[in-house]
């Protein structure tokens, strides 16, 4: 290359794919191109016409369009166009017309052939298949994360320390300081080996020997845990951490086989990894009143930004914040339930919503609802509950969880009923359900038992599980409400570019990108009775029902993580600048290596919301 | 509109001009040159092989100034090829003055190193032979180019050049504003090569060398034939 042409090298240079280049391919590339001018209006390349051009735009914009004749991307300066034909035959496979008049300079398509094999960013970034660029995008980030990658067998530093479940109280008492540990596990060795039964923990010593006087020779077996949550030793660290947010447990055995491998503590993650979450969780835990727990709040967003920093997948920062504001509600319940003393007749604290779904950020209001036992009697019980939901939602609102607009918090009569009274909603819902009403009750669907009775979500939830997917009328108005938000096209310049052609200057990540995608995936997980409220959770369950095609929930997949993590890392960015955090994006905040992925994400929650109103026999789609 | 970008140039039977030339040149690549022909002036202009030309020179005038530089690009209306770009510096008969310096962003030591003309002599006929020059202001190119020639081979050279500048000025005759105007505050248009390419749209290049220049003045033209003419337009009515 000529060293007068540097001019040009330099434009190149600046994007990407290009900005990663080496200096041998990018005067290759110079030296290659050739230059033409086009004015507006001008048809640059025709469906099938032959083309063995890659053309990158030095200045102007250049419409593409699809063989429908439907828009695909408006592209302007440092952006290219024409690559997809000179990967498959050599024919033009979306056409392309100058909307500004336009200087391109055209690669040779031997160049581009050479860039393809010899460049692996290149060749990522000029696939075919958006979704696979989605992929390796979405995977080469989660690699980048330690917690992500490293297995929980490396947190096991010791054989795990066992007893019979015949043990007494001082017995098992003895072995735990002996060996320094705060977790025994508890063997049942009435069969040929022994067999895993249950746990006792520092703290259940504590709260439930020690409070209560218990003799020192009482049986372990009558005190320990049973029904233990375990964790598999082919498990990621992060997967461990998962589940112990979400279940409140601080121990996890580490099962291999019908061994059990070791066990790993809330303490060994948090030393391994500055993951302060779990961190702040126990701190949440040990706080006596709401202005404790009103000064802990301080440090949720802190907590988040420091997850986003360490690379943290969207699936774990969901977690910890939605395990983050369950534990708040729990504790909040507790001293609630300490002031009013204990509740007259059994309940469930329902968490809705984000929160449900393990899906929750730091921009959020509280959504919840009680479950009262069928025995509850409105004249002589509400009032007990009426007061302690007021004092879980007003303490929700000092910890920065705002009230909710739409008035879905257990403080409404209406989301404060026994049982049958649920199970009579859920079963209007779906029997008989009305576009206008399932919009406001679209919420309900994403449920998860917090406190109390869990039992009793359960039950709602095994109800919706076996209604929904028989009811085809529910399932059409559902897939219609999802599909009144779509996503936009993509960008130009700094604007977002919407089907039509129109321009925007901002748009809202969740309503036009998150929101859409829960809404679809809900959808299909209601309609093969899924019981799973997390939206990963539930593409996994969808793609074992063939519903959909293994394929295609790998991409949603891709899509939710990406979509979910460019919001996470927006509001993080606003935290750290000092500034609300908020979810609404302009495109030039964004960098290009988000706008190329984002615009691909978008097309498969397009494509995932035409199969959902083919699928769903849903219509027009939006104002139905 | 395509008729008036004239000169007395533009009447001239330019192949009739090139073989009676040819007989009359004795250096083997000025009559190569000829030799090659040139387009009948009814050809259209999307056929003719072009070439960008554009040479930095110690001043204006081409009895007293020497040539610094010379950038050169082939090109037709479909595309113009960055791969067959051609830059030369050569040594001046005269001294460098301080400010062309800054402008051409050649050194001293460039100058030094370079060889005369007359070296490159092969190279530039090749570029030249079978192509219609394209320059944004035809009273630098050619007559350094003639005036070059005649010292150091004693020939002349003579060819029509298509001038972009010739063009823009054709296209804005009424560009430097009356007194009144002037007084209502109208601004003259102009018609320099960077004002120029503003008006099509075409980007700013930030370097300042004679091969950015040739490829500058051969996008203008595209820019220029696309807007205003048509790659129909017989090249006849647009040479000067």
């Amino acid at each position: 290359m000529q060293a007068e042409l540097l001019d040009i090298r330099n434009h190149i240079a600046q994007y990407p794919p290009f900005d990663d280049l080496p200096e041998e391919l990018l005067e290759r590339i110079v030296s290659g191109i050739e230059v033409v001018y086009c004015r507006a209006g001008t048809q640059i390349l025709e469906l099938g016409q032959s083309n063995h051009w890659l053309h990158y735009i030095r200045s102007g914009a250049v419409e593409i369009f699809r063989r429908s004749g439907e828009l695909y991307n408006r592209v302007g300066e440092g952006e290219m166009f024409g690559q997809f034909g000179l990967m498959m035959n050599k024919k033009v496979r979306f056409p392309a017309k100058a909307i500004e008049d336009s200087l391109i300079y055209k690669i040779p398509d031997e160049v581009f052939q050479y860039l393809w094999e010899q460049d692996e960013n290149f060749a990522d970034f000029v696939e075919i298949e958006d979704r696979s660029r989605l992929r390796s995008a979405v995977s080469r980030r989660e690699k980048s994360n330690e917690l992500m990658m490293a297995k929980v067998t490396r947190l096991i530093s010791r054989e795990p320390i066992c007893a019979p479940t015949t043990v007494r109280l001082q017995e098992a008492a003895r072995i735990m300081t002996e060996n320094g540990v705060s977790a025994l596990l508890l063997m049942d060795e009435t069969g040929e080996r022994p067999k895993l039964k249950g746990i006792i923990t520092d703290r259940d010593l504590r709260t439930r020997a020690v409070t209560h006087a218990l003799a020192s020779e009482t049986p372990i077996s009558e005190i320990m845990t049973e029904g233990l949550i375990t964790v598999s030793a082919r498990s990621f660290i992060f997967e461990a951490m998962l589940i112990m947010l979400h279940n409140n447990v601080h121990h996890l055995p580490v099962i291999e086989g019908d061994e059990v491998r070791g066990v790993v503590a809330l303490s060994d993650i948090v030393k391994y990894e500055s993951q302060s979450s779990l961190f702040l969780v126990s701190n949440i835990y040990q706080q006596k009143h709401v202005k404790g727990l009103k000064k802990v709040s301080k440090d949720v967003r802190d907590s988040f930004v420091r997850m986003v920093n360490e690379d943290a997948n969207s699936h774990m920062v969901g977690s910890a914040m939605a395990g983050i504001g369950r534990s708040f509600s729990q504790k909040l319940l507790e001293l609630g339930e300490e002031e009013l003393g204990p509740p007259p007749v059994p309940y469930c604290f329902m968490a809705l919503g984000s929160m449900a779904r393990d899906e929750q950020l730091v921009v959020t209001d509280q959504d919840n609802a009680m479950i009262l036992d069928d025995s509850f009697i409105p004249e002589e019980h509400d009032e007990y509950f009426l007061a302690l939901a007021k004092f879980v939602s007003d303490g929700l609102a000092e910890c920065g969880y705002t009230y909710c607009t739409g008035d879905i918090m257990a403080t409404n009569p209406k989301w404060r009923q026994p049982l049958k009274v649920w199970k009579q909603y859920f079963t209007q819902w779906i029997d008989s359900p009305n576009g206008e009403t399932l919009l406001n009750s679209n919420i309900f669907f994403d449920l998860d038992g917090i406190h109390g009775q869990t039992e009793l979500a359960e039950q709602l939830k095994t109800l919706i599980a076996e209604k929904a997917s028989n009811s085809q009328r529910f399932l059409t108005l559902l897939a219609r409400n999802a599909l009144n938000r779509t996503p936009p096209l993509g960008f130009f310049r700094t604007f977002v570019l919407e089907e039509d052609g129109k321009h925007q200057k901002t748009f809202n990540l969740k309503r036009r990108g998150t929101a859409p995608l829960s809404d679809l995936i809900r959808v299909h997980a209601l309609a093969c009775g899924a019981r799973s409220q997390n939206s990963f959770e539930r593409l996994r369950d969808i793609a074992k029902t063939k519903l959909l095609m293994e394929d295609d929930a790998s991409n949603l997949r891709d899509a939710l993580e990406f979509i979910s993590i460019v919001r996470i890392r927006h509001q993080a960015l606003a935290i750290e600048e000092g500034r609300e955090p908020d979810n609404n994006v302009r495109p030039e905040d964004l960098s290009p290596f988000e706008r190329s992925h984002l615009k691909d994400a978008f097309q498969v929650v397009s494509n995932a919301q035409k199969f959902l109103r083919f699928r769903y026999n849903a219509g027009g789609g939006r104002n139905v | 509109m395509s008729s008036n970008i004239k000169s007395r140039n533009s009447r001239q039977n330019w192949p009739e001009n090139y073989r009676l030339l040819a007989e009359q040149a004795i250096d083997p690549r000025v009559r190569g040159f000829y030799q090659a022909g040139c387009p009948d002036p009814d050809t259209p202009i999307r056929e003719v092989p072009l070439l960008a030309l554009d040479f930095e020179t110690t001043g204006l005038d081409a009895e007293q100034h020497s040539i610094v530089s010379i950038g050169l690009v082939p090109f037709t209306l479909d595309g113009i090829q960055l791969g067959k770009v051609w830059h030369q510096v050569v040594r001046p008969k005269l001294p460098l003055h301080q400010t062309s310096i800054t402008i051409h962003g050649i050194t001293h030591t460039d100058i030094d190193q370079a060889p005369d003309l007359e070296e490159v002599l092969d190279p530039l006929f090749q570029h030249l032979t079978g192509r219609i020059p394209v320059v944004h202001y035809r009273n630098i190119e050619r007559p350094f180019l003639s005036v070059a020639l005649q010292w150091r081979l004693k020939e002349h050279l003579r060819f029509p050049v298509i001038d972009t500048m010739a063009i823009e000025a054709h296209l804005h005759p009424d560009r430097h504003p009356s007194r009144w105007q002037k007084l209502m505050g109208k601004q003259p248009t102009s018609i320099r090569l960077a004002d120029s390419r503003l008006r099509y749209g075409l980007p700013h290049y930030a370097g300042h060398n004679a091969l950015i220049d040739a490829i500058a003045t051969a996008e203008l033209l595209q820019a220029q034939i696309l807007h205003h003419f048509s790659p129909d337009t017989p090249i006849g009515d647009l040479w000067v």
